[in-house]
């Protein structure tokens, strides 16, 4: 693959956007009383777990944290092809009158965010489900639209955006790969 | 978390399966635990779909178990049993077929008297099938949910010291385990009567033995048969007191064992024939943990064939 990759954020770019994003989610929600996060496999995880860092920092106390896979509630299911990977969804609290704040990496055809909405209400029914994201990156196929983002970013349908996160991939960074841009 | 990707359309047994796809079934079923576990007991994965049961010998766990799987993953299912269908009438394995297929099911599963039943639908059917116990040949989930429950209580398969007691020559359950365990790399040891164990066994990679004090000494954990009355029309042991006096498996016999060992069932349990009733309630028991496994395994076999039809049908 010759594809030219593009870094549209950097390290310190992620962290400013994690950290403006955490008190954005404080702000609203006046404090963190009634709220869980729950983070969408697989990088979706570890943005809710350093958001729910930072809110300790901030406010000196641990949000439940939660772990949501959903590969069962995909509606690309029916059709024919091998089967994704099904990973465990770890919810370790009941999710009834709580503020949930859902998070994922990017934001894009709204798909994803569909089958979590339809997992989470599986488990109870939330006071309200709030969506954070790193990247939105446009192309919406479902009217879904995210509370916090860390950065819109305008896409070609072509481009491939990639977040990276020290967790799984050494560093942090995102890029867009791909495309016809010289 | 393997990122080995499922592509058989039927699960017939596991003499044919790779040690990859046989731990990616595992894999997956860890993740199909909880649903059970939860106040909505069902996810939207097999939604739309058509799912026939098709039991042609007596079963009450296994179609059960099937049953509570397909209704947790949301398919629509049918129940076929043998007295009450055309069965009766004199149809044939192959006409039946032809009428499943005319209904436009997707998955089908099946248990039959006859081995290989399962085998001759899977060539001549579209629709995914899943052999529920053929004969004395395979009962590849029973085996499958086995070795999930071995590895949730010991933690690993490999190097494990599993010990197979009973009726081993009409026993689908331990021959389908023993396809499966050796993959896996366990040390696999088979007891009982003569009469009860295959010539040429040990050509599986098992290890014969007729002393169930020295089977008992090493085991890991020991997986029980169930004395099988229904298919003892010929005499293979003098009665059934004379068997549980040699084979049967209680607290006496019990001292010997490992003090970490595990007792399998795979049910229906005769108690007082092949093991005593304070064994099936004690501590070392985890047959209920079996039942409980058998929905989450089964759920992950039927979710990763699902989708798979229309290709390619192994022989």
């Amino acid at each position: 693959m010759a594809d030219k990759e593009r870094k549209v954020l950097s390290e310190a770019d992620v962290q400013r956007a994690l950290i403006r994003i955490s008190h954005e989610i404080l702000e609203r929600n006046h404090g963190i009383k009634n709220l869980v996060i729950v983070g969408i496999r697989t990088r979706g995880v570890f943005l809710a777990e350093r958001l729910c860092a930072n809110i300790q920092t901030i406010e000196g106390s641990k949000l439940p944290l939660g772990y949501l896979d959903i590969t069962l509630y995909r509606d690309d299911l029916g059709e024919i092809g091998p089967r994704p990977v099904v990973k465990q969804t770890e919810l370790p609290f009941d999710p009834t009158g709580k503020v949930v704040i859902l998070v994922d990496d990017v934001l894009y055809t709204g798909r994803t965010i569909r089958a979590a909405l339809d997992a989470i209400i599986d488990f109870g029914r939330p006071k309200a489900i709030q969506l954070a994201v790193l990247i939105d990156r446009g192309h919406r196929e479902l009217p879904i639209k995210a509370d916090y983002v860390g950065k819109n970013l305008p896409t070609a349908k072509e481009e491939q955006v990639i977040v990276k996160l020290s967790e799984t991939d050494q560093t942090d960074e995102v890029v867009i790969a791909g495309g016809s841009n010289e | 978390m393997s990122e080995f990707r499922w592509h058989r359309k039927d699960l017939l047994g596991l003499r044919t399966l790779e040690a990859v796809e046989i731990r990616h079934i595992l894999d997956t079923a860890k993740s199909f635990q909880d649903v059970s576990l939860r106040s909505v007991k069902k996810v939207p994965a097999l939604r739309g779909k058509t799912v026939a049961n098709l039991f042609l010998e007596p079963s009450t766990r296994t179609r059960v178990s099937f049953e509570l799987a397909e209704k947790r993953l949301s398919a629509d299912t049918i129940q076929i049993q043998k007295t009450g269908s055309s069965m009766v009438k004199g149809e044939t394995l192959k006409d039946m077929c032809r009428n499943i297929e005319s209904l436009k099911v997707d998955l089908v599963v099946m248990r039959h008297s006859f081995s290989g039943a399962p085998f001759r639908l899977a060539r001549h059917l579209k629709a995914s099938v899943i052999n529920a116990g053929d004969g004395i040949n395979e009962h590849p989930t029973q085996a499958l949910l086995d070795m999930f429950t071995v590895l949730e209580k010991k933690g690993k398969i490999e190097g494990l010291n599993i010990t197979f007691i009973g009726d081993i020559l009409h026993s689908r359950v331990a021959r389908s385990n023993i396809w499966g365990l050796t993959k896996l790399g366990a040390n696999v040891t088979v007891c009982g009567p003569k009469t009860l164990i295959p010539v040429g066994i040990e050509k599986l990679g098992v290890r014969v033995t007729y002393d169930l004090n020295e089977a008992v000494e090493q085991a890991d954990v020991i997986n029980l048969l169930r004395i099988q009355l229904e298919r003892q029309s010929e005499s293979f042991f003098p009665s059934i007191r004379e068997y549980a006096t040699a084979y049967q498996i209680n607290k006496n016999v019990l001292k010997r064992a490992k003090s970490d060992v595990v007792i399998m069932h795979p049910g229906p349990v005769n108690r007082g024939i092949e093991i005593t009733s304070d064994v099936v309630d004690g501590p070392y028991s985890v047959i209920l943990d079996q039942v409980t496994n058998g929905i989450a395994v089964r759920m992950a076999v039927l979710f990763l064939l699902c989708g798979t039809a229309g290709t390619e049908t192994e022989e």
